[in-house]
């Protein structure tokens, strides 16, 4: 199964229907929404960039992670780009599995993982007309892998 | 000397005001093509918060350059 950079508004149910399998007992999805908020400050927009080539290997690279990890029949993960508004959907999710246990415990490790290391950013609106890059006004992390920082 | 073609996105790409640049640079690494590219160009963010990206894979911080590399800058992610 894929992980994919959307230009389009996300269908979570058409997305579900290509995980379908027999074999499955459990689909677990994940939904990321356009929150009107973030640490305190009322949030009017957000607008997401991706570096996609990269972003679709790496994205790819988690998805076959948690299949060697979890006992899951089927993955999937698509990303939004774009200018979003408020409720909109930025990123979904969705894994099924012959038993709930794995199906969430991937689902949950997918949406971690691509936060940490997906080359996507995300630029948020205020509602009085400023607007940041998240993370690169103020010291953060990369998550941890091979090819660190270059100083 | 060499060339080398860079692309920028999201906090890069503002601060350099553009998506891409062919550029000749004497620098031998990654780390210090954006050592230059910061000094000549104001980029906030400090090279240990940055990964570079060539010919579309991650790289480590010392990754040599060669003549026609494309390059990427990676300001810390915020995808989710």
């Amino acid at each position: 199964m894929s992980f994919r950079i959307s230009g389009e508004s996300l269908d979570p149910a058409a997305l579900q229907r290509a995980l379908a399998d027999r074999r499955a007992g459990a689909c677990v999805s994940f939904e990321g929404w356009v929150r009107d908020r973030n640490d305190g400050q009322p949030v009017a927009s957000l607008e997401y960039e991706a570096y996609a080539p990269l972003a679709e290997k790496e994205g790819a690279r988690i998805l076959a992670e948690a299949r060697e990890k979890f006992a899951v029949l089927g993955t999937a993960c698509v990303h939004r780009v774009g200018h979003l508004q408020l409720g909109e959907l930025a990123v979904w999710v969705g894994v099924t599995a012959e038993h709930r246990g794995a199906a969430f415990d991937a689902c949950r490790y997918i949406i971690d993982e691509a936060k940490a290391r997906v080359p996507i950013w995300k630029k948020e609106h205020y509602a009085g007309g400023a607007s940041a890059w998240i993370n690169c006004a103020t010291r953060g992390d990369h998550a941890p892998d091979t090819a660190g920082p270059i100083g | 000397m060499i060339t080398v073609h860079v692309q920028y996105f999201a906090i890069l790409r503002e601060q350099r005001g553009l998506t891409q640049e062919k550029l000749a640079t004497d620098a031998a690494t990654t780390a210090a093509l954006y050592a230059e590219l910061r000094a000549r160009h104001q980029f906030t963010l400090p090279a240990d918060r940055i990964r570079a990206a060539v010919n579309d894979e991650l790289v480590a911080a010392a990754a040599p350059l060669a003549d026609g590399d494309r390059i990427v800058f990676i300001p810390p992610v915020a995808g989710g």
